[in-house]
């Protein structure tokens, strides 16, 4: 049986280093990431992380437990399927062979995916959804043949009022450090 | 504000934490840092001979005052040299911080002389770390860095400085507080958990606590001693807890896990309700860990929530300080007596003598350690290396007091006995230091010889030369079909040794001449080492082979000599012995 996909939602203190500081932990722990994405929250100096883990519960506990010791790591949230809203992107160059552009268009529209280049011989759509909904395109486009897919990992928010972030502590009191590489 | 060079920010910085002393070797990247030591008289530089050993002397130092233990070093192999013993202080939670030079901030990442990316080196093995790039961060950069190492779960924290930052000058500013979003250690449990290990104490028949080196760190000895005593409650530590509950106290098992002692290993296996303090499932301890404390309910107090349910599971799991956690524990734990919970222990004790040292006319190295404990009164303060020594120190020399006992635990950390000392009598020049080391373990770092005679410190190292990698060889012995493959060591004449750094040492080869050695040592004025020719194929004992549970224990065989195969125990090794002198 595979292991159940788990949504971790990590808000972290913008400073040089700290994906490296992320992703080591995660390779010396022996965790296995599917995706991460990171980028720039609301709250000025601080992005934040969505990273896609594989295991059971009791393994998951301990990744966020861990997070949490990375001095980096403000806040770390597990999202829940139904409580959240899941959403990846992919570009997919798909060939056109002669007669079968209009064919690829109207499954793209089908997916309200989006033709984001056009080539004499090729095309670039630009799909967002849940992964589910990205890999059944990708399915449907595959016979017409894929020349090139990029994914950017599950990116992901809680759903209604609830926010992954600490309500009391949403400004950064602290000084920004100025680190370089690192 | 005042304008200082970065190097004197540092300082500056050291100084207003109460940084007293510092262990290093200079170099090109951090000789700004060295230019300015002399403008702060007030903090002492002990020079020793690899970075590696300064670490150890930080680490030590830091275990024995409770405060951070700081370390110099240069770029490149100064800085990685410290990398085993910032290892050693990661996982043995002790607060450090170490300050390397860098080579200048344009020169990163161009693969300059002397040039080693520190900062990612260490990030497995550091609490955090920092490559400053901007000398207005440095004030506040130390003050995070001191705040780090001491606080919550202590540890490393490395600070890497590029010569040029040093050499600037900065507006100084001492940061009053430090804030940091995402470090907020948490102290006192929470009431609820309180209240249900409290319940589980009260109702248990046969209970136990299990004390770490969070006991010792927290500075809980008093609450523990308090709780064992009103719920009377054995206690057994971990190798790092020896000290945080004094020996000889009816309620004292002494050390559990692999060389445990047979009694606090069955009391593991027995035990209705488990306190576990300030510890960390080690598999030392542990042994299999699904067979680890079966029937016992298990309450797991410790500052770092990863801590509990890492290797084992808690029924009832506290995160907080162990001395906050006891404090508020003590408020609900009744007063109980399990005099049949106790009356058990006698019966254990006399079944599985796990120290008794047996009459024979060797010089068994269990004996020699006996014999320094007696000596020094069990006052002394006591460092060792790695390997069987540490383990028949562990079990032989009974620490009353805490912090006294000063050993590598989680890394494993062979030549750690003698940079180790330099650290405590560092701390206390007056004090007892012994070094009980291995002749595997005191070759790795021996050269620190040369610090302890130039710094003039009146360390007493008993090396218990057994001619063998001896832990290595036991495992070989037991598990590997006694080949003893790598084994067998060459040993230098340690007298003559001593002599060269001006030292005084002597070998021991008779049994009658060790407690005699011991009061020589103790009356030389300085440094002394002192060789005990051992019995070399000496085991520790008991064992609980890795990975293995109490029911798998070996303990002391028939006290009949091993023979090598091909060679009997009259014939002359194959390695040259060091003659009596």
């Amino acid at each position: 049986m595979a292991s159940p996909k788990h949504t971790l939602i990590a808000l972290v203190e913008d400073r040089p280093g700290v994906l490296n500081r992320v992703a080591s932990l995660f390779r010396r722990r022996g965790f296995n990431i599917q995706s991460l994405t990171v980028g720039p929250s609301e709250i000025p100096n601080l992005s934040r992380m969505t990273i896609v883990v594989d295991g059971v519960n009791t393994q998951v506990e301990q990744v966020s437990k861990q997070l949490y010791k990375v001095i980096d790591v403000v806040k770390v949230s597990e999202l829940t399927e139904d409580e959240s809203v899941v959403r990846e992107l992919a570009l997919v160059k798909v060939s056109t062979p002669p007669g079968a552009r209009s064919e690829v268009i109207e499954i793209t529209s089908i997916y309200r995916a989006n033709i984001v280049d056009v080539a004499p011989d090729c095309l670039i759509v630009e799909v967002t959804g849940t992964e589910d909904k990205v890999e059944a395109l990708i399915q449907l486009l595959r016979p017409y043949g894929i020349r090139e897919i990029v994914r950017t990992g599950r990116t992901a928010m809680a759903r209604g009022a609830s926010r992954a972030t600490p309500a009391e502590e949403a400004t950064p009191g602290g000084r920004q450090v100025k680190h370089g590489v690192s | 504000m005042a304008k200082l060079k970065g190097a004197e920010i540092i300082l500056e910085c050291l100084a207003r934490e109460g940084v007293e002393v510092v262990f290093g070797v200079p170099g090109g990247a951090n000789l700004p840092l060295y230019d300015y030591l002399r403008k702060y008289p007030q903090i002492r530089h002990v020079l020793v001979r690899h970075e590696q050993a300064a670490a150890h002397a930080a680490d030590a130092y830091a275990r024995v005052t409770g405060q951070v233990g700081v370390c110099f070093a240069t770029s490149g192999p100064g800085a990685t040299n410290l990398i085993t013993g910032i290892a050693n202080a990661q996982l043995d939670s002790v607060p450090m911080v170490c300050i390397t030079g860098q080579v200048v901030s344009p020169n990163i990442g161009k693969d300059a002389f002397q040039e080693t990316d520190m900062t990612g080196i260490s990030l497995p093995v550091t609490k955090h770390n920092y490559l400053v790039m901007d000398g207005e961060d440095l004030a506040p950069v130390m003050r995070e860095a001191f705040h780090i190492a001491r606080t919550g779960r202590p540890g490393p924290v490395l600070v890497d400085v590029p010569r040029d930052i040093q050499q600037q000058e900065y507006e100084f500013h001492w940061p009053e507080r430090v804030s940091l979003l995402g470090y907020k250690p948490t102290l006192d449990g929470h009431p609820t958990q309180i209240k249900k290990a409290a319940r589980l104490i009260n109702e248990a028949e046969r209970p136990l606590i299990i004390a770490g080196h969070g006991v010792i760190i927290a500075g809980a000895e008093a609450e523990l001693r308090q709780l064992a005593e009103r719920a009377q409650i054995p206690v057994t530590t971990t190798l790092l807890g020896i000290g945080g509950f004094p020996a000889h106290h009816v309620l004292d098992l002494g050390m559990t896990g692999m060389h445990g002692m047979a009694w606090a290993n069955l009391a593991l296996v027995h035990c209705d309700v488990m306190v576990a303090i300030g510890m960390r499932m080690d598999d030392r301890v542990t042994g299999k860990t699904s067979a680890f404390a079966s029937q016992a309910t298990i309450i797991h107090i410790d500052i770092d929530p990863a801590e509990i349910g890492k290797n084992v599971r808690a029924h009832v799991p506290i995160v907080g300080d162990a001395r906050h956690v006891l404090k508020a524990l003590l408020k609900e734990v009744e007063h109980r007596t399990h005099a049949e919970w106790l009356a058990q222990f006698d019966t254990w004790r006399r079944d599985h003598p796990s120290i008794a040292i047996r009459e024979t006319e060797e010089m068994l190295p269990t004996y020699v350690v006996r014999e320094i404990y007696e000596a020094t009164k069990g006052e002394a303060f006591v460092t060792t290396g790695v390997g069987q020594h540490q383990m028949w120190a562990a079990q032989f020399y009974r620490f009353v007091h805490s912090k006294r006992w000063v050993t590598s635990g989680g890394v494993g950390t062979m030549g750690f006995g003698l940079p180790a000392a330099l650290g405590v009598q560092a701390a206390f020049p007056d004090a007892p230091v012994w070094v009980i080391d291995g002749d595997g373990s005191f070759q790795m770092t021996l050269q620190e010889l040369a610090t302890v005679a130039q710094e003039k410190m009146p360390i007493k190292v008993a090396i218990l030369n057994n001619g063998f990698l001896g832990m290595v060889r036991q495992w070989q012995e037991l598990f590997y079909d006694r080949n003893y493959a790598a084994t067998p060591m060459f040993n230098p004449d340690y007298v003559k040794l001593a002599e060269a750094f001006g030292l005084a040492g002597r070998r021991v080869e008779r049994k009658e001449d060790v407690r005699g050695a011991i009061e020589w040592a103790m009356e030389t004025p300085g440094c002394v080492i002192l060789d005990f020719a051992v019995a070399p194929e000496e085991n520790v004992y008991p064992m609980i082979p890795s990975g293995a549970t109490v029911h798998d224990m070996i303990e002391e065989p028939a006290p009949a000599r091993i023979e090598l195969p091909g060679r009997s125990k009259e014939e002359t090794p194959a390695w040259p012995v060091p003659s009596t002198r």
